[in-house]
């Protein structure tokens, strides 16, 4: 099968959406010249740095019947919107009775490895998971990735794809036949029967990476990539627990109220599963602090497949 | 122009090491001796000097993500600068910000700031802070074409308006924020008009042409120590390279414009003028050329000699002790 990047395959999916749905339209800072080119500049435009008028305008357009994409490019700059999302995008459709729809999708990149600094390194998907009424993706691969982008510009409601920089030149088989991707379907990345590791984005594939070493000390490893965040696929999660025992979650984020703490309370939380397990829950995230530039210090402060193999010894171990 | 001869000498100093600085900063980027991401201030250099020329030692400003020619301008020592975009424990901050957020306090300079428009309300606040001290201290706002769109910057312009804050707001309006046209962009074409508004003055200044930029930065100054409130000026010029200097960084912008700014370089035309008036000879200019370039040659070696940060400061400074 042909292999393009997670960049690309956003793009795809973007493209693919934007001929079928003449009702789409896409807002950035940035116009992507390739959605120029095809689409023009009405369907296509480079906006003002404004991101919380960029975020309203997209919610007052969905509700007039248009199906807006808006990409806030790094998730830093989503901050400047934070009213239009969490006041108005995320309660609209509930506090109004639920009389018209919000289709809106909303990009953004998250994550470090850039040596950017404390305001462009963050993975902040969890003060969102927080809300009711925005649902979220997560891709960890160039499929899931246009995949579930496509089913994300059809969705109904205001979803936001974070997306990870770490990934973006990452290929990955995509088939040239359109497809989708489902949203609260979990991914088995790899099957195990010793431990589950529960992982988000570009910590997917170092939890593989991990399995690989951990295989050669006879441990089995399995990893489970949520994919999406909400819904977030709690019967897979569990399914895997109780049959592994033992669970470890990794992500990029820090550990407090991240979506590790919440992957953590869905597992124990049932009876069922909490019986089988084994061992406590472990952590394996970001040090809970403002992302540093200096790259020694920035990787210190990240998790990563050294990282993640501790924590499975140290699970194992119990 | 009031300015002696010594002083328009240090203004030009001051442009050519912002100059020297970030074609070093560039070069050193590209071998991979600074990390992330580096916003060269080169073809602009004549609005930094010419604001700060007209500032008091005690005066404050804040910057933005293209942030070394403020501090330059502002007093910032080259090494602790150099350092801070190599990493190292030196830096003035310990390493932890990089070339986007650069401050030093102790010289009034605020920071360098990732996001845009992020600034400018920042330093709205040390501008309330000197009208409450009532010492005469003024505050002053960098800031772009593609900030002037953004929220803070209406929401803070009309709060000093109307409580009179000793406040300048300087647009470097460079016709492009990243890849996106100001003339795109902008519903008038001067940021300045929008001083209308806000019933303040906005002037518009060449911005390749220090002397407009200090006598217009005087004027405003003056107001506001006079307790008369804040004005905008805007500053006409154009950054010589990409938006930064990652390789491969999409530039529309055609060449001939690029081109057309170029000849109307902020250093060449001030040296020239400098010559004509018999302020400095062309011997004296490559000297100090050669001094600055030692200078910084210098501020490399520091930060090279330093160490990075240890381990366990990654968890420092998180809260105030
Ligand atoms: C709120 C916000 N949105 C987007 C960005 C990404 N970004 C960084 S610099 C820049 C362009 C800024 O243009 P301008 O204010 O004109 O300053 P210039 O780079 O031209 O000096 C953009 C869009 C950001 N840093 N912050
Ligand atoms: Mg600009």
């Amino acid at each position: 099968m042909r292999k393009i990047s997670y960049a690309q395959a956003g793009m795809e999916a973007l493209v693919e959406e934007m001929r079928r749905d003449p009702k789409t339209f896409h807002l950035s800072t940035d116009a992507p010249d390739a959605l120029v080119e095809e689409f023009g500049s009405e369907r296509v435009r480079a906006t003002p740095i404004a991101e919380g008028a960029l975020t309203g305008i997209a919610v007052g357009a969905a509700g007039s019947g248009f199906r807006p994409i808006i990409n806030w490019s790094m998730v830093t700059f989503s901050f400047v919107a934070m009213d239009q999302i969490v006041n108005q995008a995320a309660k609209i459709h509930y506090m109004f009775g639920g009389q018209v729809k919000f289709p809106i999708t909303f990009r953004t990149s998250v994550g470090g490895g850039r040596r950017v600094a404390a305001q462009h390194s963050q993975s902040p998907y969890s003060m969102f998971m927080n809300l009711a009424g925005l649902k979220m993706i997560l891709p960890s691969t160039p499929y899931d990735m246009k995949g579930l982008l496509k089913t994300v510009i059809r969705d109904d409601n205001p979803v936001i794809s974070f997306e990870s920089n770490r990934l973006m030149d990452f290929a990955g088989e995509v088939p040239e036949e359109p497809y989708t991707v489902p949203l609260g379907k979990a991914d088995i990345k790899r099957e195990g029967t010793d431990i589950t590791i529960v992982a988000l984005a570009w910590l997917v594939h170092e939890a593989l990476a991990a399995a690989e070493v951990l295989d050669k000390e006879g441990v089995s490893v399995e990893v489970l990539d949520p994919r999406t965040l909400v819904p977030l696929d709690c019967d897979a999660i569990r399914a895997a627990v109780q049959k592994t025992g033992r669970l470890v979650i990794a992500d990029e984020a820090g550990p407090t109220a991240g979506a590790s703490a919440e992957i953590a309370a869905v597992a124990t939380e049932d009876a069922e599963t909490f019986a089988k397990m084994k061992a406590p829950v472990k952590r394996v995230c970001a040090l809970h602090v403002p992302i540093p530039y200096t790259p020694q210090l920035e990787d210190h402060v990240f998790p990563d497949r050294d990282n993640i193999v501790a924590g499975v010894r140290e699970v194992m171990d119990v | 122009m009031a300015l002696t001869q010594e002083k328009q000498r240090e203004m030009l100093r001051i442009m050519q090491t912002i100059r020297r600085f970030e074609e070093r900063a560039s070069d050193d980027y590209r071998a991979g001796d600074i990390y992330g991401v580096v916003h060269c201030y080169i073809g602009e250099e004549a609005v930094a000097t010419g604001v700060c020329a007209a500032l008091n030692p005690d005066d404050q400003i804040i910057s933005t993500h293209r942030g070394h020619g403020h501090c330059i301008a502002k007093g910032a020592d080259l090494k602790r600068m150099m350092a801070e975009l190599y990493g190292r424990e030196t830096g003035y901050c310990k390493g932890k910000g990089g070339s986007m957020h650069i401050a030093d306090f102790s010289i009034g300079m605020l920071g360098a700031n990732g996001i845009v428009a992020g600034g400018i309300p920042i330093v709205t606040g040390a501008g309330l802070a000197a009208q409450l001290e009532g010492k005469g201290r003024v505050a002053v706002s960098f800031f772009g074409d593609g900030a002037s769109n953004a929220g803070p910057f209406h929401e803070s312009i009309n709060i000093a308006a109307a409580w009179k804050l000793p406040m300048i707001y300087v647009c470097e309006n460079n016709l492009y924020a990243a890849s996106t046209s100001a003339a795109s962009t902008l519903a008038h074409r001067d940021v300045a008009a929008r001083a209308a508004g806000y019933d303040i003055p906005g002037v518009v200044v060449d911005g390749n042409d220090v002397m407009e930029v200090y006598d217009a930065t005087q004027e405003a100054v003056a107001r506001a120590r006079n307790s008369e409130g804040p004005s905008l000026i805007e500053c006409k010029t154009y950054r010589w390279r990409g938006h930064t200097e990652r390789v491969g960084g999409a530039d529309p912008r055609p060449q001939s414009e690029i081109r057309a700014w170029q000849e109307r370089d902020p250093i060449e035309r001030f040296v020239a003028g400098l010559m004509d008036q018999g302020c400095i000879t062309q011997e004296a200019w490559q000297e100090m050329d050669e001094d600055i370039l030692a200078e910084i040659e210098e501020s490399v070696q520091f930060a090279i000699e330093s160490p990075f940060p240890d381990l366990e400061a990654a968890v420092e400074d998180v809260f105030a002790e």
